[in-house]
């Protein structure tokens, strides 16, 4: 079972605690972006094999969305972090290169 | 290749069975091929088999990263059916159906196909709608479908509670030409069948990278070394995002995990197909009697083959409501398998942004009932640069707007 820390209320809790939402810090394109941009927004998921960032929400607990790093190939979790970021935080980009070394 | 008949049965009889020779060769690979296929799945072969037998292209490779037949053509539940909503997914699911229907007499090769019924329980209120729906437009489309009402449900399948006190059942949409079929059957006879007509089936050979030319693929490289191609064929399932990064694109997909399960065997007690879309379960009986089981997806990427155990907990609490005296059964076996899945549920037949490489991905929870009909088009597709069957399962589709649009259709479980 998936462990996620939620960062809003600090607990530790189960997957079915929480909905998950999918591939995070996707850029929305504005009016002027194009056909393929807006593309790239709604269906060009990255889904990699290795490192994902993505959105879960504590649907059965504070409520809040939250982004989380883990390895889709190993089910290593890195850490969460707030939702209200456009970029992993440099604390899990640590842990993930000292993850990937190891 | 030795022909199977009741001649050669008999011939084999008298011998200790030791003239039958290998299903497939094991051969190391060329330089060079016409079409090189990354993937040794149902869909993969079924495409180099129609290449070779409808138009003639035998100069053909498969390469595969594990073995033969391992990935989800193996880990699935057998289960073949055609009841569509949509136009474009009724005309290919149903293509796929009517050549199960000869593909043991095509193949010369045993593939169990039992076209048993497959019936799809309703049990809202907005299920009966959705299904009558679904019978309505089949009839349009040419596939056999009928809505039954409950006691019908109750006579194919004596074994079920149609009163369950949350979901009872109010009826279901039928497809008397459905069933299932032996899944890695399916696989080793087309393989027997492409090796038959000289093709190279690989296995152990990933593919580690796509080598382009002014935006022509001009081969692969494997660790088995670089091949040299005039057309690429990516047909992975789970890991085409994977293989479309090192193509160079992008595709409208998500991979996550499916699971499914069977429990010991037991006498028969149960001959159609049952699937459960609002409790999110279905099941059938295998040939050696296990009761096949299959539930929903995880919601979140993943590589692993391992799903979450809390889908097959809510399964099975499901079907032990629907299935009384399956309540003490014990389980034999669970496995998971990697579904690529696209937003709209419906498959992606398509060229790519790169000259010569095409995709066939997409098939999410419902693969294999597609299989023959996936390489009967995928391979028009291939050879022509054009198939009738594909036209509408193109990659661009998303970004136009035009899907085809199952997973309303269909609710979930496929």
């Amino acid at each position: 079972m998936l462990l996620l820390t939620c960062p809003c209320c600090g607990l530790s809790v189960e997957e079915t605690e929480l909905a998950p939402g999918g591939e995070a810090h996707l850029k929305r394109v504005g009016p002027d972006g194009s056909d393929t941009s807006f593309e790239q927004y709604l269906f060009k998921r990255e889904n990699r094999k290795g490192v994902h960032f993505e959105r879960w929400r504590h649907a059965y607990g504070c409520g809040k969305w939250f982004l989380a790093a883990r390895d889709t190939a190993t089910l290593e979790v890195f850490g969460t972090y707030p939702a209200q970021t456009t970029e992993p935080p440099a604390e899990i980009r640590m842990k993930i290169e000292k993850g990937s070394r190891g | 290749m030795r022909r199977f008949s009741a001649f050669a049965i008999a011939r084999e009889a008298f011998r200790n069975h030791e003239g039958w020779g290998r299903t497939w060769a094991k051969r190391p690979p060329g330089k060079r091929y016409d079409v090189v296929i990354v993937g040794a799945g149902g869909h993969g072969l079924a495409t180099a088999y129609y290449l070779g037998k409808n138009y003639g292209i035998t100069n053909v490779a498969i390469l595969e990263k594990g073995w033969l037949g391992g990935g989800n053509t193996g880990r699935n539940t057998t289960i073949i059916r055609s009841n569509y909503l949509q136009d474009p997914s009724a005309a290919l699911y149903e293509k796929a159906r009517s050549l199960y229907e000869t593909l043991s007499q095509d193949l010369n090769y045993n593939v169990m196909f039992s076209p048993r019924g497959v019936i799809m329980l309703a049990q809202t209120h907005h299920e009966v709608r959705g299904y009558k729906r679904t019978v309505h437009a089949n009839a349009l489309q040419g596939v056999t479908t009928e809505w039954i009402g409950p006691q019908r449900v109750k006579e194919l399948c004596p074994i079920m509670n149609i009163d369950g006190p949350r979901y009872p059942v109010l009826g279901g949409l039928w497809q008397a030409r459905g069933g299932t079929a032996r899944h890695d059957a399916v696989a080793w006879g087309y393989a027997r069948a492409c090796t038959d007509m000289g093709m190279d089936i690989i296995q152990k050979c990933e593919v580690t990278g796509v080598r382009t030319e002014g935006g022509r693929v001009a081969g692969v490289d494997t660790t088995q070394g670089a091949i040299d191609c005039d057309k690429l064929g990516i047909v992975v399932a789970g890991h085409s995002s994977v293989l479309a990064e090192k193509a160079g694109f992008r595709l409208p997909l998500e991979s996550v995990a499916l699971q499914a399960l069977v429990s010991e065997p037991i006498k028969p007690c149960m001959d159609v197909v049952v699937m459960a879309n609002t409790v999110h379960g279905y099941m059938s009986q295998s040939d050696k009697g296990e009761m096949v089981v299959g539930g929903g997806t995880d919601g979140f990427v993943n590589y692993t083959q391992r799903g979450s155990f809390h889908h097959i907990e809510e399964t099975l609490r499901a079907l032990v409501e629907t299935f009384p005296m399956i309540s003490r059964l014990r389980m034999l076996r669970q496995w998971g398998g990697i579904v690529d899945v696209t937003g709209d549920r419906s498959p992606i037949l398509s060229k790519t942004p790169v000259k010569g490489v095409f995709v066939n991905c997409g098939w999410g929870t419902g693969g294999f009932k597609a299989i023959p009909g996936s390489g009967f088009a995928m391979a028009e597709l291939m050879a022509k640069g054009y198939s009738p069957l594909t036209a509408e399962f193109g990659m661009e589709r998303f970004r136009e707007g035009r899907f085809i649009d199952e997973s309303v259709a269909a609710g979930v479980a496929h």
